[in-house]
């Protein structure tokens, strides 16, 4: 029970800091309704979907996921800074839960996440975004995608307590992050790529979360790659799997390079 | 009874490339203050680090108030404090809040934790600026901050890592006067420092380190003994340098140190002017011109010349090469 009031004190910590520096959250969802907006005007003409809607039905998944994918770099650039203060050594010569900080920060991250995500939907709406699916279809989809989140949150961990400075941890995650979401079916057909490059989005997690997202919201999945392949046919359980798979692998990798940070 | 027991420890960095520790051993007696002198790279950080749960030591034992710290991290954990280097606090929140939060992540409650920051703040000096992120603080006040910090369950035993190294002088005064209080008061403290300056107002007993190792242990008034009290430093053109060493040896008593690129020449002196007087007279004799010479209050350097024959290298500290 203490490690669980641990971390509720680290996530609470977290949200204080928005409070105190709301650029912070005013930027993180400033940026995403940007993304909403540009696409939404600059290709949402061009691109004929043949969807009742058009293009932003489409494309506000691929944005739902893509900004979500960035709380990899989110968690990663937050931890290495309390690094470089020393706060980190600090929470661990405390008697506090050995994960509580870390387990702390990536539940702080995903809190952010739905005040974003609240705030893009809204923005969505606006410029006519309308998920046909019925409030418990969408609200799933949200849970996916604050899961997807969380999941990267982790990776983020390990990234930003393996890097030298918190500026590297910015650069690598961006570098680590953009491809992943522009090689996807988030933004456009993935039919025009590259053969390579059409089996890498298909198999991508950040595709098979869009798809999954396409069908939660209630949408033909029109930008997925060659029909018939296994991602793309069922999404949702590919996208669970990647998930699973990824906090299998790094919360268990994460928690360990915390515990002996110091080496 | 010994609060600290630290037994033969080893730490390598860099798969053993750098020996950070070579057998250390150290003890603090209860309610008495060590303060552990040496230069950068000497171990001073890595020793702290092992102490307080951080680090593990490749080989060695260590005990914080009769506990195991390698087998036992967690509970050692709740009886020490640690003040690092770095002000390890949150930069954005306010005192007030870090203080809180610090208090409730040691199962305080909110109410005991608030009531303890209000006491803390006071304590330090610190209750104008409690509602400001500390971002706004001096360094002063941001080391007098993360000492409060440390002390919010009163630990059994204290442990401060260089904590007025980069303060500049007032802050380093004032910092001084805020441990002096806590020692007044009782604790057990184990203090690392660069400075003999700091050592000698602060603590009862000193262990010098040099590359991980103790190499000498005792009041300041004994290392000062064998410092020989002030120095000596002539500096002289460079074919008089041979003649110059020798005579300043000979007023000395102890072997000369020489700087070659600055030509200055260095020796331990114990009978202060007097030493100084002489030395002139006798390279007047010698018929040389001094360029400069002066008297030095003595500094870890002296420490170190004296204890080890070699100066106090600056090497890479063990922080910077953790990873």
């Amino acid at each position: 029970m203490t490690a669980i009031n641990d971390i509720f004190i680290i996530t609470r910590r977290q949200l204080l800091l928005l409070t105190r520096v709301p650029e912070v959250l005013i930027f993180s969802t400033i940026q995403p309704v940007m993304f909403v907006l540009l696409f939404r005007y600059v290709f949402g003409g061009s691109i004929d979907t043949g969807q009742p809607g058009g293009y932003v039905q489409l494309l506000m998944p691929g944005i739902f996921v893509q900004t979500v994918a960035f709380t990899l770099a989110g968690t990663a650039s937050g931890l290495a800074e309390d690094m470089k203060k020393g706060l980190i050594d600090r929470f661990r010569s405390l008697p506090i839960s050995q994960s509580a900080l870390v387990v702390g920060r990536t539940l702080g991250d995903s809190l952010l996440n739905i005040v974003v995500l609240a705030v893009m939907g809204i923005a969505g709406f606006i410029v006519g975004w309308r998920p046909s699916s019925g409030v418990g279809n969408v609200a799933l989809g949200f849970l996916f995608l604050l899961f997807f989140g969380y999941a990267l949150s982790w990776v983020g961990v390990l990234v930003g307590l393996s890097a030298s400075d918190a500026r590297v941890v910015q650069n690598v995650s961006f570098i680590v992050t953009f491809p992943l979401t522009f090689l996807s079916n988030a933004f456009a057909p993935t039919t025009g790529m590259p053969r390579v490059l059409q089996y890498f989005a298909e198999w991508n997690p950040v595709s098979t979360m869009v798809a999954a997202c396409r069908e939660l919201f209630g949408l033909e999945n029109q930008f997925g790659a060659t029909a018939g392949s296994f991602p793309s046919e069922h999404p949702l359980v590919t996208s669970l799997f990647y998930m699973v798979v990824i906090m299998v692998i790094f919360v268990p990798l994460s928690l360990r390079k915390y515990r002996n940070y110091a080496e | 009874m010994k609060s600290v027991i630290a037994e033969n420890l080893v730490k390598t960095y860099d798969k053993g490339k750098v020996r950070a520790l070579d057998g250390l051993n150290l003890d603090v007696e209860e309610g008495t203050v060590l303060s552990v002198l040496g230069p950068n790279g000497a171990g001073k950080t890595t020793v702290v680090r092992i102490l307080t749960t951080l680090l593990r030591p490749d080989s060695g034992n260590a005990q914080v108030a009769g506990i195991d710290v390698i087998n036992h991290p967690e509970k050692v954990r709740e009886v020490i404090g640690l003040s690092g280097q770095y002000a390890a606090v949150d930069e954005i929140l306010t005192g007030y809040d870090n203080l809180v939060m610090f208090g409730e992540l040691y199962h305080l409650g909110k109410k005991q934790a608030v009531a303890r920051a209000n006491e803390l703040l006071e304590r330090f000096s610190l209750t104008e600026a409690a509602k400001r992120p500390i971002k706004t603080y001096s360094g002063g006040m941001r080391r007098r901050l993360d000492l409060a910090a440390s002390l919010i369950v009163k630990p059994k035993v204290l442990f401060l890592d260089e904590p007025t190294t980069g303060l500049d002088p007032r802050g380093r005064q004032e910092m001084w006067g805020v441990i002096q209080e806590l020692v007044k008061g009782g604790v057990t403290l184990l203090l690392t420092t660069q400075y003999l300056e700091e050592a000698d107002q602060l603590a009862d007993d000193i262990a010098v380190i040099d590359t991980g190792k103790v190499i000498a242990r005792g009041t300041s008034d004994a290392l000062k003994k064998q410092v020989g009290g002030e120095r000596l430093e002539v500096v002289v053109e460079q074919q008089h340098i041979a003649k110059t060493m020798e005579i300043v040896s000979s007023v000395s008593g102890n072997k000369a140190g020489l700087d070659e690129g600055l030509r200055l020449i260095t020796a331990p002196v114990s009978t202060g002017s007097v030493a100084l007087f002489e030395v002139l007279k006798s390279l007047d004799a010698a018929g040389i011109h001094a360029l400069d010479v002066g008297l030095k209050r003595p500094s870890l350097d002296d420490v170190f010349l004296a204890l080890t024959g070699h100066a106090a290298e600056v090497k890479e500290d063990s922080k910077e090469v953790k990873k």
